[in-house]
């Protein structure tokens, strides 16, 4: 079975960049542009593991986990964090509010890859 | 190789390490010293070999090391206790794993012969009761005991790491997520699913902190996991799996020092060769007091890197190469008289010494000390004890001493035969020993140490001693000696060392050795080295065995000989002289014999016995050379000139050709040209009267 | 890489062809490390008639055999011309001594012939079929069995 992505970011090329790269690495790929339309997407595509960007309009990644682990139901989902900058505090500020991991922007492909395999439940 | 096949090669070499900080662990319960750590060292060799083994399927050394381990577990628990029965239990089984591993690295059945299925049956029924009240260990689901549970994880697509040269290494984790890791998100499945495309994983949960279902906090982390991890990648690629989860759980590689494991090189040593099978662990820091083993489980913190034994080999050669050119270099400064010149004078001696020091250091790369040889020895020693129903004690001394690699590996076959003939016939009945006013067990003493440039091994018994009028009497039977021959005791003890002098039926009867010691003699000698025996009636037998430095440089007396340069080892000049006719006498149309301080010593020409001529009509004005074989026998070899004495670099001749008799090996003199060692034992005979040797020796004959 | 095609297409296998008294030989290349002048050996006690002895080859002791001798051909007294071809079987590497090496050629692996009865008894066996290269008769040698234990080699 395949692993299933929902990559939520507000610019398009970043939106881009992502599909290519997972789609290469054998992921599904589905795609959102901010954090409220990642989270209307989340029961359609019901992700094994979501990406998502901070900085964004309407609600920001911060906003969207708060409000994923707050749902019972998705409360362990694993969630990365696409960072600008790799600034320690910032990691801190991820894993305080929730997140499973963090991947630099720009992002390293084999690195984003392999932190997808590292969070993502086993697909039977 | 495979990947899968490199990793397993990984395995084996590092179960050679735990397998030592098993039996020295051992050892020091054995002495009494049973404090926490030593179990705890010993338990945690034998589960990571268990580790180790879940991961590549081997089950045969899982089931075993499970056992072994869970008697092992009640030991540190305290729940039972460290009687001498459970440690020489401890060392069946610790005999049996090092067989188990053997035939799995191999690829040999564990349990192939039915009498190794029995023994290990037997054994691990005996493991099972001595454990406390625990129910059978094999039974693994239902046994309440049994906090490890060992996982095998499919291997992750071949990485192609067969293209990388890095060491492979088991690294073993202990991961302890804290509350947090969950709460986040993160899983520690799949973790260990990217852990596995990095190498063999294994995986062991220990549930014992899990409390009761009614008690469970389903929040609460329980669960500490124990990783063995089999990778070329470096500690640093192993710590970004772990990047999201490091401040969410505890994370501490137990085969690392805590310092290494934080700040470790980012590149691989090697990246050149795929891995080779046979590799030196060569080690930075050594033990530099020698009477004292390392403190268990200690020894994976020295600092080493494991090297292709080609590349030091290479290296051994070229030195070699080094030593000869700086030979070449002064013999022609020499020559030409420039010596005078104090500035080529000072710069030639520090070239010399630069030389030979470079020599020494490479050399000293291929030394090892003599543990893991000396623990093998006491296997043997063990069970020899055992099958002879002999009370027998072992003591190892000078076990740090060091010794070139390729001598360690030849001294295994010669120190086994040489121990087991100590204790089955060296080594009295206790109730023989007791008649004696002896104590009932027997003792058994291998030592070793430099001395005065050579390795020496020594082998004492406390046993009865050799019986000289008996060994005489069978060499007589055997016609191995003249019935008349007068023979000091000295050269009786040698011909236990004659081929032919022992056979099976006999040497039980004869409260000496015997058994195959020819074959004992010939192996070191083939290591340079000699033999000698001294033996006391009722008190004992010591078997001393020197052994050169190292197989690569000789010291020698170069002569000439039919135009020919040979080199004769100064282990076995006595002295030189010149031959002046008083001295020669010839006993009827016999050969010459030497009169010197009223004894006769047998004249051998060199050029005659290596069938390069015939013996010169006189001998009178030659050069005599004395020298000694190892039994002790004394012969003066003629030559046309003595040239110097120097240090000559062993070549081999086998390699390419095969044995030749009266040559122990080759050196390449400075001048280019290749130069013949004698192998003094062989040109010298035994003159005892039976087969003469030195004639044989003109008899065609190759290899 | 036209040489390579071309190779692939015929089957041909290189050979190294050299003089023994008089008579042509030759091994496959791959046995032959390295062609050098004849220089003074050492002489090994207790050996066949055959081995000239050792020399020094880089550091290594490798023996030197006379091939005229042999292959029965009778002994040869060497002089500078004389040229000692390096051979390498296995891991053993052994020196053969010949009067001069004549050519490297490449000849279609399945035009080799059996040899002719005419060839003398004592080398025959030594010798595993012919090629006839410009009216001259080539016999290539088994190198096995000229180093084969049996047959009182190395």
């Amino acid at each position: 079975m395949t692993i299933k992505v929902l990559a939520i970011d507000d610019s398009r090329t970043m939106r881009s960049m992502l599909e290519v790269a997972l789609t290469e690495a054998g992921f599904a790929v589905e795609l959102a542009e901010d954090g409220v339309h990642g989270l209307e997407r989340l029961g359609a595509v019901d992700p094994d593991v979501v990406i998502t960007d901070i900085n964004m309009p309407r609600m920001d990644g911060f906003g969207f986990i708060d409000a994923v682990r707050a749902d019972g139901a998705r409360r362990d989902m694993p969630i990365l964090v696409l960072t600008t900058e790799s600034a320690e505090t910032l990691k801190d500020k991820a894993r305080k509010a929730g997140a499973t991991g963090w991947i630099v922007k720009p992002f390293d492909e084999s690195k984003l890859i392999a932190a997808i395999r590292r969070v993502a439940p086993r697909v039977a | 190789m495979s990947a899968r096949e490199t990793l397993k090669e990984g395995f084996f070499q590092e179960c050679e390490d735990l397998l030592e900080t098993m039996s020295d662990g051992l050892s020091e319960m054995e002495r009494g010293e049973n404090d926490a750590e030593v179990v705890n060292a010993v338990f945690r060799a034998v589960h990571s070999i268990k580790g180790g083994a879940g991961a590549f399927g081997l089950n045969v050394l899982v089931n075993f090391a499970h056992s072994f381990e869970n008697l092992l577990d009640d030991l540190r628990r305290g729940a039972v206790r460290p009687e001498s029965s459970v440690i020489q239990l401890l060392f069946r089984a610790s005999d049996r794993l090092f067989d188990v591993v053997e035939a799995e690295r191999s690829g040999r059945d564990p349990l192939g012969r039915a009498q190794d299925a029995e023994e290990y049956d037997a054994l691990l029924a005996q493991l099972a009761t001595a454990c406390a009240a625990s129910p059978a260990a094999d039974s693994e689901q239902s046994d309440p005991e049994a906090d490890f549970v060992p996982t095998t994880l499919a291997f992750g697509p071949d990485l192609g790491l067969s293209d990388v040269e890095a060491a492979l290494h088991t690294h073993i984790i202990r991961f302890a997520p804290h509350k947090s890791l969950y709460a986040s998100g993160n899983d520690p499945v799949a973790l260990f699913s990217a852990l596995s495309d990095l190498g063999g994983l294994s995986v062991s949960a220990d549930i014992s902190a899990v409390p009761p279902l009614g008690a469970l906090d389903w929040e609460e982390s329980h669960i500490v996991w124990t990783l063995s991890l089999a990778t070329e990648l470096p500690v640093p690629d192993i710590m970004d799996v772990f990047e999201f989860v490091s401040s969410d759980a505890a994370i501490s590689f137990e085969d690392l020092p805590a310092a290494v494991a934080e700040d470790m090189p980012t590149a691989p040593l090697e990246t050149e060769e795929p891995p080779p099978a046979q590799v030196l662990q060569v080690s930075e820091a050594r033990t530099s007091d020698p009477g004292k083993s390392n403190p268990s489980g200690s020894s994976n913190a020295r600092q080493s890197i494991r090297v292709d034994l080609e590349r030091v080999d290479r290296l051994i050669n070229l030195v070699g190469e080094l030593v000869i050119s700086e030979a070449m270099l002064t013999q022609s400064i020499t020559q030409d008289g420039l010596v005078q010149n104090t500035d080529i004078e000072t710069a030639l001696a520090r070239l010399k010494q630069l030389s030979t020091e470079l020599q020494e250091r490479i050399m000293a790369i291929r030394a090892q000390s003599v543990k893991a040889l000396f623990q093998r020895m006491s296997r043997i020693v063990r069970e020899a004890a055992h099958a002879t129903d002999r009370e027998v004690r072992l003591i190892t001394e000078g076990e740090s001493t060091e010794v070139d690699k390729t001598v360690i590996e030849k001294l295994a076959d010669p120190l086994t035969h040489i121990l087991r003939n100590a204790v089955d016939h060296g080594i009295e009945s206790a109730e023989a020993r007791q008649a004696a006013g002896k104590p009932a067990h027997g003792t058994v003493r291998l030592l070793a140490a430099h001395r005065s440039g050579q390795v020496i091994i020594e082998i004492e018994d406390d046993g009865a001693g050799i019986d000289s009028d008996r060994v005489l009497a069978k060499a007589i039977e055997r016609g191995l000696v003249s019935a008349d021959a007068e023979l000091s005791e000295q050269e009786i003890f040698h011909l236990l060392f004659e081929a032919g002098f022992s056979t099976a039926e006999q040497v039980s009867s004869l409260s000496g050795r015997g058994v195959g010691m020819d074959v004992v003699r010939s192996e070191i000698q083939a290591l340079g080295g000699r033999v000698n025996i001294a033996s006391v009636r009722g008190a004992g037998t010591t078997l001393t065995i020197s052994l050169p430095l190292t197989l690569a440089v000789v010291e020698g007396m170069l002569v000439e000989v039919a135009g020919e340069t040979l080199v004769i080892p100064s282990t076995a000049l006595r002295e030189t002289m010149r031959a002046e006719g008083a001295m020669v006498h010839r006993l009827g149309a016999g050969e010459p014999v030497l009169a010197i301080r009223g004894a006769l010593i047998p004249i051998i020409d060199l050029g005659e016995s290596l069938g390069f001529r015939q013996m010169p009509a006189s001998v009178s004005g030659l050069p005599l050379l004395l020298v000694e074989s190892a039994a002790g026998r004394l012969v003066a070899l003629t030559a046309d000139k003595i040239i110097h004495q120097r240090e000559v670099v062993i070549k081999g001749l086998a390699e390419n050709y095969g044995h030749v008799r009266g040559i122990a090996a080759a050196t390449i003199l400075g001048n280019g040209r290749i130069a013949l060692i004698i192998d003094i034992d062989q040109v010298a005979g035994n003159g005892l009267g039976g087969q003469d040797e030195a004639a044989s020796l003109t008899a065609h004959g190759v290899g | 890489m036209q040489n390579v095609a071309e190779l692939e297409q015929t089957n041909q296998r290189e050979i190294v062809s050299f003089r023994v008294s008089g008579k042509d030989f030759s091994i496959d290349i791959g046995y032959v490390r390295e062609i050098r002048g004849w220089s003074p050996t050492t002489i090994l006690p207790h050996t066949p008639d055959y081995v000239k002895g050792v020399m020094n080859l880089r550091g290594n002791v490798i023996p030197v055999m006379d091939l005229s001798h042999r292959l029965g051909l009778g002994p040869t007294e060497p002089t500078e011309r004389h040229v000692i071809v390096i051979t390498v079987l296995g891991d053993k590497t052994v020196g053969l001594l010949v009067e001069a090496v004549s050519d490297i050629m490449s000849v279609p692996a399945d035009e080799l012939k059996p040899t002719p009865d005419l060839a003398s008894t004592s080398s025959r066996d030594f010798v595993e079929g012919v090629y006839m290269i410009e009216d001259s008769l080539i016999r290539v040698m088994d190198i096995h069995q000229v180093f084969a234990r049996e047959t009182g080699g190395f």
